[in-house]
C-alpha cells in the first residue's frame, strides 16, 4: 500500500534558527498519526508544513505519492480543524461549512446536499442559521468538524483542537473523533500535547522534543518499550519510574542493586536481561508495582519499602515511596492497607522492565 | 450613566448619607449643565446672529435673541454673498467640497484597510518597517510638504485640480487609515486566514468575503476621522485649488475677509454654520459607533 502521507529528511528554519531537524515519517491510508510533545517542540510547524501555510527548508513532503514542493495548501486536497476553531465571525453555521465549496464554484444543490450530511453526521442541524458567537465551545467544534468533513479530503489535519474545551467535553469529543476515524476510515493526522490524548486516539504516534522525532510507534510501542528517558518521562500518568540501580552478574541472571536511605539496599534478580552496564536507570510503570499478593509470576519478586504518601484516587490508590533516591510510585488496588510512614511490602513485576544508559538516556533491552 | 444609588440597598445607610448622595447627584449635574452651556454659548451666539438683521445686529446686544427672525443672511451665504470678484455664495464651493471629500475618504478608506490587511495577516519581511514608516507620514506637519507636493502636482498635471486636492488628501490620509485597520485587523486571529487558505480562498477572497464584513466599526471610525480631516482643511485646500476648484473652507475664509465696508456678521455666521454642518451630521449620525469603533478590541467568535 502506498503511503498517503510521506516526509523525508524535512527541514524547517526560521532564518538561523532551526525549528525541525531531518523529519522522517510516513503513514498509510487509514491511518491515525499523533504528532506529541511538550510545547515549543516544534510538532505544529510541522503540520502548517504538511498543510502548506509554512513553506520547508529542505526535503521532500508527499501527499497520496505527489510531491507537495510547489503545491498551494488548497490545491492539497487537505482539510484542517484549528485550536481555536477559526470559524469565519460573520457567516452563519450554514456559510460556514460550505465556504470551501462556494470558493471552489461547488453547485448550490450539491452545496446543499453535502451541508446536509455533513449535519446530520456531527447532529448540528438546528444551529445551521446560527453566528458562530452564539455557539458554545462544543458546538463550535462540531462546526469545524463539519468544515473539514465536509471537503472529504485525503487527510485531516488536527492542531489541538480540544485543548480549549473543559475537562468533561474533551473527553466526549475525543471519542466522537475517534468513531469519525472509524467509521470513515480517512487519514488523519493530529497534533497535541496531551500524551492522553495521543494514546487513546492514535494508531501511530510522533513524540517530538525540539524540533527532533525521539520516537515513531504504535501507542503500546511508545508506552511499554520508549526508546529514550524522555519518551518515558513523557508518556504515560503518573510518569514511569525511573530509579538509579547497578547491575552485578550473578549466574542465570543480573542483580540489581537498588540504595535506600534507610536500611539495606533493595536486590532484585532480572532472569531475562544480561548484558548490562554497571550503572542503569531502572524504567518501571507505576503499574508494575503492586502490594504484595496481589502479583504473582516468575518475573514478580516481593520487597519490603517505606511509604511516604498515600494518594486514593477512586479506583486505584497511588503510593509514594523513595529507591535509589528517586521517588517512586506504585498504582495499587482501591482498597489498600498502606499507610504514609508505615513499611509495606511491594511486589515489582520485572516483565515489561526498561532499561535505559544514565547520561544519554538511551534505551538498553 | 452613572448611578451612585445602586452600589448599596438603601435601608442599610441612615438619613445623612442618602441626603449626601443626593447633594453629590445634584452637584454633579448642576456642574455638568454649567460645562454644556459653557461650551453652547459660542453656537448660541452664531444661529440667533445668523438670525437677525444688520441693522439689529448693530443695535441689540450680542447674546440677546432675535427681535425679528430672518433668513435673508442664510440665503445671501447660501448663493449670494462675494469671495472676492464673484458673488455666487458658498453654493459652488460646498459642491466642490463633497467632490473632494466623498473620493478622498472612499478611496483613502479602502486602501488603508488593504495596507492594514497586509500589514497585519500576511506578514512579510520588512513589514513592520514599511508600517513604521507610513506611522511617520502621520507626524509629519502638513506645512513641510506643501513645496514638494505642488512640485509632483504640477508634474502630474494636477496642479488646481480637485483630482489633484484628492490625491493630496489620499496620500497624507493614508498613514491614519492604515494604523486605524491594521490595529484592528491585528487583534483578528491568523488561523482565520490559514483557514481560509486551506478552504481554498485566495488573496482577495478572503479580505472580501472574510475581513471586510468584520470592519464596520472601524470603517465607522475611519469615515468620520477621514471626513473631518479632508472637509475642514484649509491650508491644502488654498494651496493647492484655484478659482473654480476652492473647497467650502477657503470660500468661507474669502466671504469673511473680502467684505468691504460694513461687516456682514450674520452673513459671515451664516456661512460659518453652514461650512460646519456636514461634518456635525456625521458626527450625529455615526457617533456612537466612532465610541464603540474606537473602543472595540478583539472579534469574538
Amino acid at each position: 500500500m502506498a503511503p498517503i502521507l510521506d516526509i523525508k529528511n524535512l527541514h524547517k528554519s526560521y532564518g538561523s534558527v532551526e525549528i525541525l531537524k531531518d523529519i522522517n515519517v510516513s503513514i498509510d491510508p487509514g491511518d491515525f498519526l499523533v504528532l506529541v510533545g511538550p510545547s515549543g517542540c516544534g510538532k505544529s510547524t510541522l503540520l502548517n508544513c504538511i498543510a502548506g501555510l509554512e513553506p520547508i527548508t529542505g526535503g521532500t513532503l508527499s501527499i497520496g505519492g505527489r510531491d507537495m514542493a510547489d503545491v498551494t495548501p488548497k490545491d492539497r486536497d487537505i482539510a484542517m480543524v484549528f485550536q481555536s476553531y477559526a470559524l469565519y465571525p460573520t457567516m452563519t453555521v450554514a456559510k460556514n461549512i460550505t465556504f470551501g465549496m462556494k470558493v471552489r464554484g461547488v453547485d448550490a444543490a450539491t452545496q446543499d446536499r453535502k451541508l446536509q450530511e455533513v449535519a446530520q453526521q456531527l447532529q448540528i442541524e438546528p444551529l445551521l442559521n446560527r453566528r458562530p458567537g452564539q455557539l458554545s465551545g462544543g458546538q463550535r467544534q462540531r462546526v469545524a468538524m463539519g468544515r473539514a468533513l465536509v471537503r472529504d479530503p485525503k487527510l485531516f489535519l488536527f492542531d489541538e483542537p480540544l485543548s480549549n474545551l473543559d475537562a468533561k467535553l474533551r473527553v466526549e469529543m475525543r471519542s466522537e473523533i475517534k468513531k469519525l476515524h472509524q467509521n470513515l476510515g480517512a487519514s488523519m493526522v493530529y497534533v497535541t500535547h496531551d500524551q492522553i490524548e495521543a494514546m487513546t486516539l492514535a494508531t501511530k504516534i510522533v513524540v517530538m522534543k525540539g524540533g527532533v522525532i525521539q520516537q515513531i510507534g504504535t501507542p503500546s510501542e511508545i508506552y511499554n518499550t520508549p526508546a529514550n528517558l524522555f519518551v518515558a518521562d513523557f508518556m504515560g500518568s503518573p510518569a514511569m519510574n525511573l530509579i538509579p540501580a547497578k547491575t552485578r552478574k550473578n549466574g542465570a541472571g543480573t542483580i540489581l542493586e537498588i540504595t535506600r536511605a534507610d536500611g539495606a539496599p533493595l536486590q532484585l534478580t532480572d532472569t531475562r536481561n544480561q548484558d548490562l552496564p554497571n550503572d542503569v536507570l531502572l524504567g518501571l510503570r507505576p503499574e508494575d508495582i503492586a502490594e504484595a499478593g496481589f502479583r504473582a509470576g516468575a518475573s514478580v519478586q516481593e520487597a519490603e519499602c517505606l511509604v511516604e504518601m498515600v494518594e486514593p484516587a477512586g479506583a486505584d490508590t497511588y503510593v509514594t515511596s523513595h529507591l535509589g533516591g528517586a521517588q517512586v510510585t506504585a498504582r495499587l488496588h482501591a482498597e489498600t492497607s498502606a499507610l504514609a510512614g508505615k513499611p509495606l511490602s511491594l511486589a515489582f513485576d520485572l516483565a515489561k522492565v526498561s532499561y535505559f544508559e544514565p547520561n544519554s538516556g538511551m534505551r538498553l533491552n | 450613566m452613572i448611578d451612585l444609588s445602586m452600589s448599596r440597598p438603601a435601608e442599610t445607610h441612615p438619613r445623612g448619607i442618602a441626603w449626601g448622595r443626593l447633594a453629590l447627584r445634584f452637584s454633579l449635574y448642576l456642574f455638568l449643565g454649567l460645562f454644556a452651556l459653557y461650551y453652547l454659548m459660542p453656537l448660541f451666539v452664531m444661529v440667533t446672529t445668523s438670525l437677525k438683521s444688520l441693522e439689529e445686529i448693530r443695535t441689540g446686544s450680542l447674546i440677546s435673541l432675535p427681535r425679528e427672525v430672518t433668513f435673508e443672511a442664510w440665503r445671501t451665504a447660501w448663493s449670494g454673498a462675494c469671495t472676492g470678484i464673484q458673488c455666487e455664495g458658498l453654493k459652488p464651493y460646498f459642491w466642490n467640497s463633497i467632490l473632494i471629500a466623498v473620493p478622498g475618504v472612499a478611496i483613502s478608506t479602502l486602501l488603508g484597510a488593504l495596507n492594514g490587511y497586509v500589514i497585519a495577516q500576511w506578514r512579510f519581511r520588512g513589514s513592520n518597517l514599511i508600517f513604521s514608516l507610513m506611522l511617520f507620514g502621520c507626524f509629519i506637519p502638513f506645512q513641510v510638504v506643501l513645496l514638494p507636493m505642488a512640485r509632483v502636482l504640477g508634474e502630474m498635471g494636477l496642479a488646481g485640480s480637485i483630482s489633484g486636492l484628492i490625491f493630496v488628501h489620499v496620500i497624507y490620509g493614508l498613514g491614519f487609515t492604515t494604523l486605524f485597520f491594521r490595529n484592528y485587523y491585528v487583534t483578528i486571529p491568523n488561523e482565520l486566514v490559514k483557514a481560509a487558505k486551506v478552504d481554498g480562498a485566495g488573496f482577495v477572497r478572503i479580505f472580501w468575503s472574510i475581513f471586510l464584513p468584520l470592519s464596520l466599526p472601524i470603517i465607522v471610525v475611519t469615515v468620520i476621522w477621514q471626513f473631518t480631516q479632508i472637509w475642514n482643511d484649509f491650508l491644502f485646500g488654498v494651496s493647492f485649488s484655484q478659482a473654480g476648484t476652492q473647497p467650502v473652507t477657503v470660500a468661507l475664509n474669502n466671504i469673511v475677509n473680502s467684505t468691504t465696508g460694513v461687516k456682514e456678521y450674520n452673513v459671515d455666521m451664516a456661512a460659518a454654520i453652514i461650512a460646519a454642518l456636514p461634518t456635525l451630521l456625521v458626527y450625529v449620525v455615526a457617533g456612537k459607533y466612532f465610541i464603540r469603533g474606537l473602543t472595540a478590541g478583539s472579534v469574538k467568535g
